[in-house]
Parts: structure tokens; sequence; C-alpha cells
């Protein structure tokens, strides 16, 4: 065995090439890229078909070509595949990164016109298109308003219906709430608006009405509350299931009826998943427009009773500003959707952060 | 960020875990101990050891209680019904009232004293903005998933992962007033220099005014739905099996052949569930298409042509002024989409529950 090893070692490496495959150098990919360029910018502008973004994309075609060609010849088909593959992924990201940062730019600049006091204290009432000022209060408290409704509806709803599918449900039954609880997830916001119009709105808000049909930041409660109790739902039946058995068995065994052992052993381990889950669908349910404006109806006075008359909410403020007239509408409407998008965003990251102390995790 | 429970919104990580279970309720095996037993309450017989417990009252709160549950149970079936019922209720009487062709008439004046309306130009406008959509997300988003999965550092991967969640909770109304104020100017450049040199193609055809058209609706529409599919894809493609990408990448595989071999194929029922979801919020997206849309009515394949309508952008443009007719015939548009997204988002569940059901027999 030595003998072998040190007659190994004492000759040189007879054929290197077969043991190890050719790599492009480093300086590769780069040169590619310059040459790319060069040649895009020669073309294009040669042409004339086309300004800078044009030598950008044909460049960036020509580099994944020449990429590709350079390297089937020195390293073969394979590895050339696995190039252009991770070039292609790499660029993927590029593109979508670059309209996002966009987006979060725009909001922030544009958005920072006009964040001062007043936007926060005052609302749309007796604004005309050549006041400047004029604020969103009305819009925040319908907001606050019409998410709270309606999470006091879904949390109990949702929750017991997630125990059901948990503890007691089994059959048929149970399999086809599950089913449609995920096709719920699906419904379209405006579709759970229209139903809410046609429901409460037309229907039923007469009968306190005197007979005719009246918005209210309820109605916008009930269509808001369609769309999050599947998110729930779903979200507290996944942290249920994380609940070990142990627990469970444990009270079982000393004595406690199922009811008990279910409120005050398994919903306490899996608390903060849920809460988890119900701060995801509000903000889900916070960033909505279209069920606000269907029956909300939007309104620029301050109402603080959600029972009665139109209410407005942040989003529809945005929306409503945006199709407004006036020069200063658009600054009130970015103003708006970076309150907003603060608003869904402290949520969102409070939430994931909540999950990451979460003791159920998987 | 791997501990999030957001895994609610797919079902079809093609994990086994959670799918083991629904067919028995979590604690299954205790159920021996359903029945309230009160072992505290004096027997009464006294008997030494071995005295029979006491029998189950017939309406203890323990059947309330699974009673309540049922009744929240039961209440997700009655919402979907009712949906479906209201809508339709409200929407029988505009179509009656209809002078024209409901699926065929081009157009949308149902506020007339002689109503005229159509679905069919706003169903082909939903779905070819939808489908546009996701035929330029669905490979991008793919890409992050895979960049972010595999080819990132786990850090960067992890933080950019956040990222894209909380980009996904983005409301859709801010990227309406994006589009139509930053995103459209640039569309509208593009679109010009397309109609000049690819005008011969009718899809870039016609003669202006550009920007408010369809590829705006459908750009805006594809960034949105960007961050949902690439967020619940990166989820299933972490999901993978270390071994099973090892054991490619000891056979010889290289990256992308390890990527083509062991995730694309892992994580394919993922992967179709999260374009079904992305297809789901396109197909009902309303605010961001009424904002950047050129509303028009009529069926047409040009892209770059100020113009496109959907039907839950209609919805929301026409609302403000619909009278009693009007709002049925807008109910009615609404029941179409519905109709739509209910056979879509069915599909795609019994795709992915009868994909988990072979699988599960399969493990």
């Amino acid at each position: 065995m030595t003998t072998t090893v040190t007659s190994h070692r004492t000759r040189p490496p007879a054929q290197p090439d077969s043991l190890r495959a050719k790599r492009l150098p480093w300086y590769a990919a780069p040169a590619i890229a310059v040459a790319a360029l060069a040649l895009s910018a020669v073309v294009v502008y040669g042409t004339g078909i086309g300004g800078p973004v044009l030598v950008v994309v044909l460049g960036a075609i020509l580099y994944l070509v020449g990429l590709f060609a350079a390297a089937n010849v020195v390293e073969g088909r394979r590895s050339a595949r696995n190039r252009t593959w991770s070039a292609l992924i790499h660029s993927a990201f590029v593109l979508a990164v670059l309209p996002l940062v966009s987006v979060v730019w725009t909001l922030v600049s544009k958005g920072a016109d006009r964040l001062d006091v007043n936007f926060f204290q005052t609302s749309m009432n007796n604004i005309g298109a050549r006041d400047a000022n004029g604020g969103a209060y009305h819009a925040i408290v319908g907001t606050l308003e019409q998410v709270g409704i309606a999470t006091l509806i879904t949390v109990p709803l949702g929750v017991l219906c997630a125990i059901y599918i948990v503890e007691y449900g089994r059959g048929k039954f149970a399999f086809a709430i599950r089913f449609f609880v995920d096709v719920m997830t699906g419904i379209p916001s405006i579709v759970s608006g229209l139903f809410v119009l046609a429901f409460w709105v037309l229907i039923v808000s007469p009968w306190f009405n005197d007979g005719r049909p009246s918005f209210s930041g309820f109605a916008a409660a009930l269509a808001l509350s369609v769309l999050m109790l599947p998110t729930i739902v779903r979200s507290t039946e996944e942290m249920l299931r994380l609940v070990p058995a142990p627990l469970r068995e444990g009270a079982y065994a000393l004595g406690v009826p199922k009811w008990k052992t279910i409120l005050r052993v398994v919903l306490p381990t899996a608390l903060p998943g849920i809460v988890t889950g119900v701060m995801l669908a509000i903000a889900r349910a916070a960033g909505e427009t279209a069920p606000v404006l269907l029956v909300a109806g939007g309104g620029a006075a301050i109402n603080t009773n959600p029972f009665e008359n139109n209410q407005s909410s942040l989003s529809l403020f945005v929306y409503q500003q945006a199709g407004d007239a006036s020069k200063y509408a658009p600054a009130r409407a970015w103003t708006a959707a970076l309150t907003l998008v603060a608003l869904v965003l402290i949520l969102t990251i409070a939430a994931k952060l909540l999950a990451r102390r979460n003791r159920l995790s998987r | 960020m791997g501990e999030t429970p957001h895994r609610s919104a797919d079902a079809g990580t093609g994990g086994t875990r959670v799918t083991q279970s629904h067919e028995w309720p979590a604690g299954a095996s205790a159920r021996v101990a359903e029945a309230p037993v009160t072992t505290r309450s004096p027997g009464g017989t006294g008997l030494g050891g071995g005295g029979a417990l006491p029998r189950s009252r017939k309406f203890g709160a323990e059947r309330a209680f699974r009673g309540l549950t049922l009744a929240a149970g039961t209440a997700v079936l009655v919402i979907i019904a009712a949906i479906a019922i209201f809508l339709v209720a409200k929407a029988v009487p505009a179509l009656r009232a209809n002078t024209e062709n409901f699926w065929s008439y081009e157009g949308w004046s149902p506020n007339d004293t002689q109503p005229k309306f159509g679905i069919g130009a706003l169903a082909f406008g939903t779905v070819l903005s939808s489908a546009l959509a996701l035929l330029i997300a669905v490979p991008v988003a793919l890409g992050i998933a895979l960049y972010l999965s595999h080819y990132a550092p786990r850090r960067l991967g992890t933080a950019l992962g956040f990222l894209v969640d909380l980009l996904a909770a983005v409301p859709s109304v801010v990227f309406g007033l994006w589009g139509r104020d930053v995103f459209s100017s640039p569309v509208r450049d593009f679109s010009v220099w397309l109609n000049q040199h690819f005008g011969w193609i009718p899809l870039f055809g016609g003669d202006g005014p550009f920007g408010a058209s369809v590829m705006l609706g459908a750009l805006v529409l594809a960034i949105m739905v960007l961050p949902i599919i690439t967020s619940l894809s990166r989820e299933v493609f972490l999901q993978t099996p270390t071994a099973n990408e090892e054991a490619a990448l000891a056979l010889g595989a290289t990256r992308w052949e390890m990527l083509r071999t062991a995730v694309l194929p892992y994580g394919r029922p993922g992967i179709i569930a999260a374009m079904m979801l992305g297809l789901g919020r396109a197909l009902g997206e309303t605010i961001a298409l009424a904002l950047t849309l050129g509303i028009t009515f009529g069926i047409s394949f040009n892209l770059i042509q100020n113009g496109g309508n959907t039907i839950a952008a209609n919805i929301a443009n026409a609302f403000g002024e619909a009278n009693e007719t009007g709002r049925g015939a807008l109910i009615a548009s609404g029941l179409v989409l519905f109709t739509i997204t209910l056979i879509v988002n069915i599909t795609a569940r019994a795709i992915i529950y009868r994909r988990r059901e072979f699988t599960e027999s399969a493990a």
C-alpha cells in the first residue's frame, strides 16, 4: 500500500486534464460582459434603434450567448448550461429588485411631502380643490374601526373553526370544511365586497334605516371578515397541529375534560402562533380597498360611528385622492399610502418577530 | 425565516408532516378520554378500588363546546353558499332587464332606460391581463426563489426572503398608485419604441396614445404577484431533502443539474400551488388595475394602446354612478368573476390534495 502511494507521489501527474476539468479563468465572465456591452452599444447606436436601456438589455442577451459559447468550448456543454442558468437566475433577481426598489423609493420620497402633524389631525371636510392642507384623520379612524370590528368577529369564529377541524371534526364533513377554507382564501376582495353589498347594504340595512340602503363602516368590517376568516383558520389550524400530543394526553390522564384541555392547555400553548396569524390577517385586511369602496362608501368628514353613514379608510383615501383632480391630491395620496404601508409593515414585522420567539417552531 | 407560520397559505408543500394528520384530529390517540370524566366527584357507592366511573352527562359543557366549534366550522360553508346565493339573487333582476346578450355584447351601459351590458370584453380583459402577468412573473419569481434558496449566501437569503415577505404585504392600492404615477412613463417610452420597430406585429400595432395599456396593467400585476409566488416557492425549495441534493451533487451533477433533478421535481406541486394562488390574486385584483388601465370596452389583443379593462376594475370604476340595475349588473359581473376564481381555486386545491395523497401513500 505504501509503495503504491509513494510511487504515485513520485510520478508526475500524467493526465491532469482528465482528473480536473478545464475551467474558464476568473476574468472570463467580466471580459465577456464588457465585450457584450461594447458590441451592443456599437449595434444599437450604429443602427440608431434605441437608447442606453436597449444597450443594457441587448448587452445582457449577448453576454448570456457569449458566456454559453465560451464555456461550451472550454468547459463542455453541461458546465456551459450551468453557467447560463446561474446567470439567468441572478438576472431574474436583479430584474425584480429594480421595480420593487422603485416602489419603496417613490413611497418614501413622495410620501414625505405631506408628512406633517396637520395631515394626521384634520379630515377632508370642507377641503376644496385649491386647498393645500387636509388630512387623513377620518380615514385612519375608519381603518382602525373597521379592522377592529372585523378582528372581533373573525378571531372567535376562526379559532373555533380551526378547533373543530383539528380536534373534533373527522370524516368527509371536516374534510369539506378544510377544503372550502382553502378555497375561500382565493375569493377576490371585490367579490366579498359585492356579497356584503348584496346581503347587508341592500337587504339588511334598510330595516334599520327607514327602508333606505345605507353604507356603513360595519358593512366594510363584514366584508373584511370574509377575507380574514380563511387566513386565521388556516394559521390557527397549523399551530394547533403543532401542539405536542403528550400535553393533551397528560391533561386527559388527569381527568380534565376535552373542552377544558383545549381551552386551558392547547390554546395557550399555541397562542403566540395564533396571534401571529391574526396579525398577518389584520395587515392584509387593512390594505384592502375594493370592499371598503363598495360598502362603506367613503366620505370626507370624520365619522366615528361605524354603524351609520359613510366611512372612509386609509386605502380608500389613497384611491380617492389618486382620482382627485386637485393638484394637491397626489401628495395627500402618497402620504396616506406611506402611512398605510407603515401600518401594515409594522404589523407584519411584529408578527414575524413574534413567530420567531414561538416555542412551537418546526 | 423558515419558522414563520405562513405556510398556511400554500397547502402544497409536499411535506408529509402536516398532511399525515388531516384524517385524524390531533390527539386522536387519547380519544378514550374524550368523555368528560369527573373522577373527583365521589362515585357514591364507595366500592373499594375500581368503582365504575360516572356516566357522562347528556348535555354537558363538552357537548356545548363541541357544538359551538361545529357551528363555527359550518359557518365557512354557509358563507360560501351565501355569497353565491346573494349574488345570484341580486344579479337575476338586472340580467332580466338587460336588452342585449350578456355574454357577447361589448359595452357597459346598464344605467340607461334600455340597459345594455355584456361581460365578454371584461372577462377577456381579465383573463388576458392575468395570463400576461403570470407569464412575466412566474419565471422571474422562480428565478428569485432559486437564488434565495440555493445561490445566495444563507444569511443574505434569509434577510432577502424576509424582505420579499414584507413586499407581499404591501397593499395593492400602493402598487396601483406607483404604476400610474411612476411606472407609466417608462412603459409609454417602451411602447412607443415597440410600436416603432415592431408595429407590424398586431400585438404592438396601433397609432397611440400609448401608456395606460394592458401592458402597463399586466406589468404592475406581475410585480404584485411576484412576492407571493416567490415566497411560496422559496419555502418549497428550502424543504427539499438535503439528502436528495447531496446525492445529485455526489453523482457529479452541476448545480443547475442538481436543481433540475432534485429540487424542481420535488417542489412541483408547491410551484403549481403558488402559481394558482398568484393567478387567483391576479384575477381578482381590482384597484391596481382600476388605476392603471385606460378603460375601454372591446376585445383587442393590442397590448400597448390605451385600453383594457377587467371585471374587477370595471366594478370599482362603474360603481359610483350605478343605479339599481347598474348595481345588479355589476353584481352579475362579480358573480362571473367569483365563478372563474372558484374554478381556478378548486382545480388548484384538487391538484394539490390528490398529489398529497399520492405522496403520502408512496411514503
